[in-house]
């Protein structure tokens, strides 16, 4: 069999928002560009962003990139980098504005300006009073952004590769960096060798690898299973946040705009609960803060029965109609949805959902992979970079600021697509042989051939179990263990799963098949990565290491596929431009 | 404790092209919890974990993202956001109607997409860009509400006879919807050369008010307002 | 921009508009009859043939089978485009329905003008 091959100057893997600014960037260059992308681009995750992207306009009131720099390193809990949470807060505006410019629907202020609402974690004046920074479209900017993108990448006549689904990383033949990838075309059943002097990963979380989550059911680690079996690391994969406010039982999302808009969570007592673990911040604290201040109040039993399931209440009612209709319309529809309460008339029950990963493959602020050679060293792989929620540029640290993912997505999409078109004349077109072909496709090629095995749905389901029960808001080296060990047993049981239909026009379960692969890779780095890091910090808390320990874990954790090693790597403390923020204790 | 469970019987529709000669339903059934109700959605994923040579598309499950539109008990909708108790037994699904079957519940949206690019669905302004932002009142911006949620799910345009007959040539309902979001912009400067583009005999005119588009649309939304609303602006330009 | 050779103006908003302005003057036209129908006592031959002298309601008459004519025209032609999708057999029923038009204006005008 011969492999179709296409040859582009370009690939982008993933339509979400980064991958679509990504284009953009590279759509005046004048390169051949495919953007490939495992459903149609306003499909991509990035539609389900609700409450906004956060920038400092100053259109509310006074505001300084400098503020909203402070508020995200203090919320990464000191392991952002600081050189690029520097570049993303200094070129927020410029890049909303480039928004604005394509089109995008934000809501407006009555001076005409763009509308920006409260959030958590923000302030002023370096940990002053509550800001609004967060500049938004209703509460349905991710979508607004999402078609934005899509329609500037229209107009522009950006190249789609739809319904095409990448499998593997190609290697150079010369055994430096990256030729390619595999894909297949959805439709047809065929695969493709993508030939490409530059590849941009933006395929985008893996929140499926949990149980409950508000993550669409596409978000399967993609980007991070291709990564890890090419060989390259990923970086703080053990930071998931789980979001305060998923609908209980549902997993859909809640906005953390709800909060801002006035909002409040309510325990059985009615007590409006957060003002006893953030007296300042209150329900506006970090995510991180009020996960964890609503999963100790179920454990106290301060939690409504929802047919046996505990839950804690979203108040919006006090805010009225009015209010709910122009700014929260997209809540109150969801809300009648999944869980039959009106928000106008009575709280929503709510429970803290897994949300989001922190951690990825690690690059630099020009979105560039990189790795760590064997004496520490930063070893940037040219040609290839990540953007958005697979990458780890690291803007998040241990827990991620609401509306700095779609800031993330457009900054860094935009920053590796510039980057890409400054060098690809530079960049060459990596010659491949047999060998590396036949490696790439190995993957495919025994699902392909396997006929009989447990079914890709019990693994999946049992995987994610495990996820939910061991790797969950507040974690122990004990229970981690146990969840290790049950994910250890999955995955050698993937290895001899098979499905049913082998047909090839639109085969969906086998490209659920080839996703389970990779929720399974991430499901394990995070698994190693949690037990690798024993203190509590941001998203990852310890009871067995209930202290932050910035003496011994003031870094990032490296993971390694092959033998499942465990590295670290510096944290960047040098802004380009400002003085760095030293850690201190993080109090809301 | 064995908890009291009830059967949902299903009638979906099934065509494998490499395997099939022509479609045909078949019957499964699903055991449930007595008490329990569900998305039909999460109902399709477990008949799949059954049968995992079912084909749909699926992707947000919450309904803003636009991917499982299909024909349920005969009228469009989105299976993540339809309540299994709502709707009658055997539960009929079926591809969205009036477009090309891949297979089973996977339709060929190529036509659909098309008029959606037809109608230059981007926002259109050559002067001068602005230091920041272009200034837009609440109340132009409100023009917006109702036409930019839009999911391009295609419940509409699937359910519109005029586009059965014509989707070669009329723009069908998502596309209208979208072609008013950018007349109605106050940040776009080229409302005339839109309504240009739309004056033939087809585009918008072939829209007979069956208002099937509205009846069914997921987010509420109401196409044959935004194409009145065209025709009106049509009229005043004089074309 | 969807071209249309054999549509009355090659324009959806003319069409549409000459439909409707069409269909106005049946409607005016309809009333006129109806109310000679009414004022008129004894409704025979002499009163029809008196009231078909008068020069006005001959060109009343003659815009009112124009207007049908218009109207027939748009409505058929949208039908065929709808539903007959061989263009070969579309044209021939287009002209069959061209022809039967101008075959009605032609005996409308020579019954009018019998008068």
């Amino acid at each position: 069999m011969t492999l179709a091959t296409y040859t582009f100057d370009a690939i982008i893997i993933g339509a979400g928002g980064a991958g679509m600014r990504a284009a953009l960037a590279l759509a005046e260059s004048g390169a051949q560009v495919a953007l490939v992308s495992k459903v149609f681009p306003t499909r991509s995750h990035t539609v389900s962003a609700q409450g906004g992207i956060t920038c400092a306009l100053g259109n509310v009131h006074e505001d300084d990139w400098r503020w909203h720099m402070y508020d995200t390193v203090k919320g990464s809990d000191y392991i952002g980098d600081q050189d690029s949470i520097e570049y993303m807060c200094k070129v927020g505006p410029q890049v909303v504005y480039e928004l604005e410019h394509m089109g995008l629907p934000f809501s407006r202020l009555d001076d005409g300006r763009i509308y920006q609402r409260p959030f958590g974690g923000q302030s002023k004046d370096f940990g002053g009073d509550q800001a609004a920074r967060t500049c938004a479209a209703a509460d349905r900017t991710g979508h607004a952004l999402l078609h934005t993108l899509y329609q500037r990448n229209l107009a522009e006549k950006t190249n789609v590769f739809s319904e095409w689904f990448a499998v593997d990383l190609v290697k150079a033949a010369d055994g430096l960096g990256f030729a390619g990838v595999i894909a297949i075309n959805i439709e047809s059943g065929e695969t493709a060798f993508l030939h490409a002097r530059a590849i941009i990963f933006a395929t985008g979380g893996a929140g499926r690898i949990y149980q409950s989550t508000t993550n669409a059911l596409i978000n399967t680690g993609d980007g991070i299973g291709m990564a890890l079996r090419a060989g390259l690391p990923v970086q703080d994969i053990e930071m998931w946040q789980f979001h305060p406010t998923g609908i209980a039982g549902a997993g859909v999302l809640v906005t953390e705009g709800c909060r801002g808009e006035g909002g409040y969570l309510i325990n059985k007592n009615g007590e409006r609960f957060m003002e006893r673990y953030a007296p300042h911040a209150k329900d506006l604290a970090s995510r991180d803060v009020v996960a964890r201040a609503i999963s100790l109040e179920l454990r106290a039993g301060n939690g409504y029965d929802l047919n046996g399931v505990s839950c804690v209440k979203l108040k919006l009612d006090h805010l009225g109609a009015d209010l709910i209709n122009s700014r929260l319309p997209g809540i109150r529809e969801l809300s009648l949805t999944f869980a039959g309460v009106d928000p106008i008339r009575e709280p929503i029950p709510v429970v803290p959902t897994c949300h989001y990963m922190m951690g990825g493959i690690p690059t630099n602020r020009f979105g560039q992979v990189i790795t760590v050679d064997s004496k520490g060293q930063d070893q940037v792989i040219e040609g290839l970079y990540a953007v958005g929620e697979c990458a780890c540029v690291s803007v998040h640290g241990a827990n991620r600021l609401g509306g700095n993912s779609l800031l993330d997505l457009v900054v860094f999409g935009r920053a590796a697509g510039l980057d890409v078109k400054e060098k690809i004349r530079d960049l060459p077109l990596r010659s491949v042989g047999k060998a590396e072909l036949d490696a790439a496709m190995s993957r495919l090629n025994r699902w392909d051939n396997n006929r009989e095995g447990e079914s890709v749905s019990q693994i999946r389901f049992e995987m994610q179990k495990a996820m939910q029960e061991d790797f969950g808001v507040f974690r122990t080296g004990e229970h981690m263990q146990e969840g290790l060990n049950k994910l250890v047993q999955l995955q050698e049981r993937l290895k001899h799963a098979a499905f049913s239909d082998h047909s090839r026009v639109f085969n969906t379960s086998r490209i659920e098949a080839l996703e389970l692969d990779n929720l399974m890779a991430t499901a394990l780095a995070t698994a190693h990565s949690a037990l690798y890091r024993t203190e509590s910090r941001g998203a990852h808390s310890r009871e067995d290491f209930p202290k932050r320990d910035d003496a011994n874990w003031l870094t990032h954790t490296v993971y390694y596929a092959q033998d499942h090693r465990m590295s670290r790597r510096a944290v960047n403390m040098k802004p380009l431009h400002v003085k760095p923020f030293e850690p201190k204790e993080r109090v809301y | 404790m064995s908890e009291a469970m009830r059967t949902v019987k299903f009638k979906i529709y099934r065509f494998n092209p490499e395997t099939d000669i022509k479609p045909s339903m078949k019957d499964y059934e699903l055991t449930i919890p007595d008490n329990q109700d569900m998305m039909l959605l999460e109902a399709i994923l477990r008949i799949k974990a059954l049968d995992d040579s079912l084909a749909f598309r699926r992707s947000c499950r919450e309904g803003v993202c636009g991917s499982d539109g299909m024909n349920i008990n005969g009228r469009n909708g989105l299976a993540c956001v339809t309540l299994l108790s709502s709707l009658k037994q055997p539960i009929e699904l079926r591809p969205l109607p009036g477009l090309p079957v891949i297979r089973d519940l996977i339709v060929d949206m190529k036509a659909f997409f098309k008029q959606y690019e037809k109608v230059k669905p981007y926002l259109v302004n050559n002067d001068p860009l602005p230091a920041k932002e272009r200034l837009q009142s609440p109340a132009e911006r409100k023009k917006l509400d109702g036409l930019y949620e839009c999911i391009l799910c295609a419940c509409c345009s699937t359910s519109c006879p005029s586009f059965w007959w014509n989707p070669e040539k009329f723009v069908g309902p998502a596309g209208l919807l979208q072609a008013y979001r950018f007349i109605a912009d106050s940040r776009d400067t080229s409302k005339v050369e839109r309504l240009e583009a739309l004056a033939d005999p087809f585009s918008v005119f072939r829209c007979r008010g069956v208002m099937n588009c509205v009846e069914v649309c997921p987010k509420g939304l109401n196409p044959t307002r935004a194409i009145g609303h065209i025709r009106s602006e049509l009229l005043a330009e004089g074309n | 921009m969807v071209r249309s050779a054999t549509s009355l103006t090659g324009n959806g908003v003319r069409d549409w508009l000459w439909q409707r302005v069409s269909a106005v003057i049946l409607a005016v036209y309809t009333v006129f009859i109806v109310g000679f129908i009414w004022i008129t006592p004894q409704l025979d031959y002499v009163a029809w043939f008196q009231f078909f002298q008068g020069v006005g309601v001959k060109l009343f008459t003659l815009l009112a089978v124009l207007s049908l004519l218009v109207h027939a025209w748009v409505g058929m032609w949208t039908i065929l485009t709808d539903y007959v999708k061989p263009a070969g057999l579309r044209l021939t029923l287009e002209i069959l329905v061209i022809i039967a038009l101008v075959l009605y204006f032609i005996a409308a005008i020579a019954i009018v003008w019998s008068v």
